[in-house]
Parts: C-alpha cells; structure tokens; sequence
C-alpha cells in the first residue's frame, strides 16, 4: 500500500467512524466515493482532511479541488483509487516546482 | 471579542491593518499578518509573513502553517488592498489586473484556505473590506470599485456556502480614513464624497474596530452576508 492511500483509507476510516458509515470503515480501493458515501458537502470535507493530512507528512501543499479536478469527465472523487492516483500526481507534480 | 483567540490579518505593514493588528495584540490575542514587506510590529504573540496575497502556494504556506502552530483560526480580516484613481479609458490592464490580484483574488485565496481550518471547527468568522465607492459608482475608480463588488458578492455566497459550517462572512465598507490608501486621491474629491455621506467626516479607525468588534462578537451569530457601509451611505 503506497503512503498516500494510507492517508486516503486511515481518512476514511475517520469519517466512517464519525459518521457512523460501515461502507467508509471497510473502505478499500474499490470503495465508491462522491455519489454514493459523499455529497458534494462531503466532498469538501474530505478534501479538506486530506490536504491537511498530505501537508502534515509530506509538507506538499497540493490543492485537490483544481481545475482538473472538476473538469475531468472522470472525476477523481469516483472511488478511492482514482482519488489515490490523482493525488500521487499532485504531490508529484508539487515535488518538482 | 474574548481574548486569547487566533487572528490572520492581512495586508498589515501599514495603514488600517497594522492598527487593527496593535489593537487585538494590546487584548492578548495571537495576530498572524502579512504584507509585501517586512513586519513592522514587534510582538511576542505576532507573527509576520512576506508574501502576496494573491499567490495561491504562499498563502496556502501561511494558513497550512498557522493551522499547525496554532490549530485553529478564530477570525480572518482581509484587510490587504490597493486603490487606485484612473478614468477607465486610462487605466493599465497591468494595472487592472494588479488591482483584482489583491483586492479579490487575495481575499479569494485567504478566505478558502482558511475556511478550510475553520470548518473542522464549526466555528469561524472572515471579515471582507469594501468600499462606498461601490454603492456610490465613483467616478474615477471604476477598477477599484469593480474589484471590491466582486468581493461584496464573494462576502454574500460564501457566507451562504459556509453558514451551515457555523462559519459568517461579512464585509465593511468604510469611508475614506487618512491612511496610505487614500493619499493619491485629490482634495475636493474627498470632500465630494464626504458630501455624500450623512454623516459628514472622515472615517477613523475607531469605527471600523467597532463595526469589526460587533461583527465578530459571539452575539452577533445569526448575522451574516452583510456589507456595513459607514459614515451613513446606502446602496
């Protein structure tokens, strides 16, 4: 497992035990995000915990919400491995200036 | 307001931003600012960052720093901003465009990266600046003017965006203040817009401190999306 998806699933683990939500505590890769276990509110509140968590061990101050982001037909907020993918890309692309 | 609490100003090396940072650091708070330049507070609960409020990487560095030192934010004043005095026809796009980079996009940039901390809070209060050159159309500042209406609309849909996350947005339009800000602008126009004004003097920091206070008070919980316009101008 790739440190970013532990940040991804241990998030998820967090909200799903706040909120009560089994589909979030077993979160794994496949597990379906925006739609089904996140509104658009949801969306932002997840954002937020992952930038901040991705800052704190990784120091990128990548912001997930990017043009790409909500113009891509398929949206990274899809499920957990094409928000893990679009946000490696960002730490990456952060890395290099 | 209760002392002890968290406070980024921005745009405080001079004018309204450096007083109203003395002014919540002599109550005991904690006052991060920014400007272009260098500090020019020296406090032991102040902490200063070089930077422009419109470059997004900087002000994510100053709020994602803020939120680890400190944990929260209790208030955001966006206070940093340029005006300017130009009929249209003669006005620089550079320019234009210099003056939408710190009046909007920087107050843009402050407030969502830092609504971001006040969300996991619930709890949270931005402070906007406009100007009565909006509700007045002011000739001569129709840059300035546009770029503070963009922000009066920023201050009405965030609120609601971010009301069901207990955090309020206002926006205080003060009249002119002997300050940097207004040192370019002629005499007789200044008189020309105190005229209009029903209350008829120049503004000093003391009302705006008065309208932030009442603004940001605990009490004042079910107020939000508005624009206080001093001196008695209405829109």
């Amino acid at each position: 497992m790739s440190s970013v998806s532990k940040i991804v699933l241990d998030v998820l683990h967090e909200l799903g035990n706040e909120d009560g939500k089994d589909d979030l505590l077993n979160a794994d890769d496949s597990t379906v995000l925006f739609g089904r276990n996140f509104d658009s509110m949801g969306i932002v509140m997840l954002t937020v915990e992952i930038e901040e968590q991705i800052f704190d061990k990784f120091g990128a101050q990548i912001v997930l919400a990017d043009e790409r982001a909500m113009s891509q037909k398929t949206s990274p907020f899809r499920n957990v491995k094409t928000l893990v993918k679009y946000i490696e890309l960002l730490v990456e692309e952060e890395k290099n200036g | 307001m209760a002392d002890n609490q968290v406070l980024i100003i921005t745009g405080t090396r001079k004018g309204l931003g450096l007083e109203l940072s003395e002014y919540y650091l002599s109550l005991g708070n904690t006052v991060i600012g920014c400007s272009r330049g260098p500090s020019s507070i020296e406090n032991e609960n102040y902490q200063h960052y070089e930077l422009d409020v419109s470059n997004e990487k900087q002000v994510i560095n100053l709020v994602r720093s803020v939120k680890a030192a400190h944990g929260n934010v209790d208030v955001l004043i966006n206070n940093a901003g340029t005006a300017a005095m130009n009929h249209f026809l003669t006005t620089p796009y550079k320019r234009a465009k210099e003056i939408y980079n710190t009046n909007f996009f920087g107050t843009f940039l402050f407030s969502r990266e830092v609504a971001k901390i006040m969300i996991k809070a619930r709890k949270g209060t931005i402070i906007n600046f406009t100007t009565v050159a909006v509700p007045l159309n002011l000739a001569g500042e129709a840059v300035y003017a546009a770029s503070k209406a963009s922000v009066e609309t920023l201050t009405k849909i965030s609120a609601k965006e971010l009301g069901e996350f207990g955090i309020r947005v206002n926006a205080i339009g003060p009249t002119p203040i002997k300050t940097d800000l207004i040192k370019g602008i002629p005499k007789e126009k200044l008189e020309e817009l105190i005229n209009e004004q029903a209350i008829k003097r120049f503004g000093n920091i003391k009302d705006v401190i008065n309208t932030i206070e009442y603004l940001i008070d605990p009490a004042s919980e079910f107020i939000t999306g508005q624009t206080i316009y001093l001196g008695g101008i209405f829109d």
